[in-house]
């Protein structure tokens, strides 16, 4: 049997506005990926629970409320802490360019702001998959 | 005998004992991905006589499996048990990739360390699970998560593996789903141990009921009728007598020789499917090289697929035909 690559695509926050995350889930499916999606207004320690038992490769956060600077980094050290830490972590939304810099130091490999079109994911899964960091 | 695997295997099989939920998830992988340590690791781990069930949940797409799944879990998480759900969505035939989203409706159970989800893509496999399932079925009951609920792909007529995986199944039925006689002629109604009637607040689950008894009429006199219960996971209706008669399944099965001897039997004819499958193809391809070079040998004339059959039933495995 072939390993499949798995991801998981979360809303944590209280932004109910998924159709951005379930456009990328149902893209990577495309991309022959296994997506885990858990719905909206997820709590940090749901999102890391989930990735936790589910395994994944990646965990992809979708935010919209603007909360992005407080609920990203939480993910990222909750998931550390649960020994999840070569899980490969990547968010999108609105996302303001000087948010990112502190975003990629709290152990984000990549931000997609708005625009991005889903083949730079699934690109960026892909050489994340070639060459691990 | 086989060796008990390496250290790291023994090492392993000791973490999903001990409820390390890190290694749990790392086994299930280990299963599902068939890597070559997978059979090892079972075999440390099988333990017929385990007195943790396991429940499958199965019925039509759309029949209310994962909001009936939450229930239970509430339920026995209200009864301080550790809950484990193995949750089966199919796969695309054409990408190969999944869209996992039964946790969705699991919202609620998302942050309760008590209760271990995992979702499982059915890659390629038919009857409504993933070729891995029963596998990680048993990890879970090993890491004593009790019970452990299984649910199935949306099934149509003939996807009815789960009743040959699980201590007991469940088979969920709604109304207005299409003709509801359709469901019920092709047996899928035979594999319930339990029929649970959902969404019983909605218009139609009269008719429902009376197509269902109908057809369990039809059952041979000495069969064992499930009983059926009506429910709605939506308002909590039913729920409490599904939880009782389930407690109640369970506690009978709990530990005795039939439980032990239909689940030792029921891996072992899997085994049997899988591994035999494989000596076949190695003997096929032994004789012809390859199956490309048997079909080959047939078109020309030389055999038939009947042949090679008798071929196989007849190997002795030292190259010799009996």
């Amino acid at each position: 049997m072939e390993r499949k690559i798995r991801v998981l695509i979360g809303k944590p926050g209280l932004d109910g506005h998924d159709r951005g995350a379930k456009y990328i889930a149902r893209a990577l499916r495309d991309a022959g990926m296994e997506v885990i999606y858990t719905g909206i207004r997820q709590t940090p320690e749901a999102i890391a629970n989930a990735a936790i038992q589910e395994d994944v490769d990646f965990v992809g956060l979708s935010l919209l409320s603007g909360a992005h600077g407080h609920l990203f980094p939480q993910v990222a050290r909750l998931l550390r802490e649960k020994g999840g830490d070569r899980i490969v972590l990547f968010g999108g939304g609105v996302i303001p360019e000087e948010d990112i810099p502190q975003l990629k130091e709290a152990g984000f490999r990549a931000i997609f702001t708005p625009g991005t079109s889903a083949g730079d994911v699934v690109d960026f899964i892909c050489s994340e998959m070639e060459n691990p960091s | 005998m086989m060796d008990h695997g390496s250290e790291e295997t023994g090492q392993l099989a000791d973490g999903v004992r001990s409820g390390d939920v890190l290694r749990i998830a790392r086994a299930l992988s280990i299963v599902e991905n068939g890597h070559s340590t997978a059979s090892s690791l079972m075999h440390s781990l099988f333990d017929p006589a385990r007195r943790e069930i396991t429940i499958g949940v199965t019925g039509p797409p759309g029949a209310g499996k994962s909001s009936l799944t939450s229930r239970l879990i509430s339920y026995w998480r209200g009864l301080h048990r550790r809950v484990g759900v193995i949750a089966v969505d199919p796969s695309s035939p054409f990408s190969g990739g999944a869209l996992l989203g039964d946790r969705v409706r699991m919202q609620e159970h998302a942050s309760d360390s008590g209760v271990f989800i995992r979702s499982m893509g059915s890659r390629g496999h038919l009857g409504g699970l993933a070729g891995s399932t029963r596998d990680a079925l048993e990890i879970l009951s090993a890491a004593s998560y009790d019970p452990v609920i299984v649910e199935t792909v949306g099934v149509g007529q003939a996807e009815v593996e789960v009743a040959s995986l699980a201590d007991i199944t469940i088979l969920v039925l709604v109304p207005g789903l299409g003709d509801e006689v359709q469901a019920m002629k092709a047996g899928i109604m035979e594999i319930g141990d339990v029929i649970v009637l959902n969404k019983a607040d909605r218009p139609g689950i009269d008719q429902l009921e009376a197509s269902v008894s109908a057809s369990l009429e039809m059952m041979p006199a000495e069969a064992v009728r499930p009983p059926v219960i009506r429910t709605s996971a939506q308002t909590g209706e039913g729920i409490d007598d599904l939880t009782r008669l389930l407690s109640s399944m369970a506690r009978d099965l709990a530990n005795t020789d039939e439980v032990v001897r239909r689940r030792v039997s029921l891996t072992l004819e899997s085994i049997l499917r899988e591994r035999g499958r494989e000596l076949a193809r190695r003997i096929v391809h032994r004789e012809f090289h390859s199956t490309e070079e048997a079909v080959d040998s047939i078109i020309r004339g030389d055999t038939t697929p009947y042949e090679i059959g008798e071929l196989i039933a007849g190997y002795t495995g030292t190259g010799e035909r009996t």
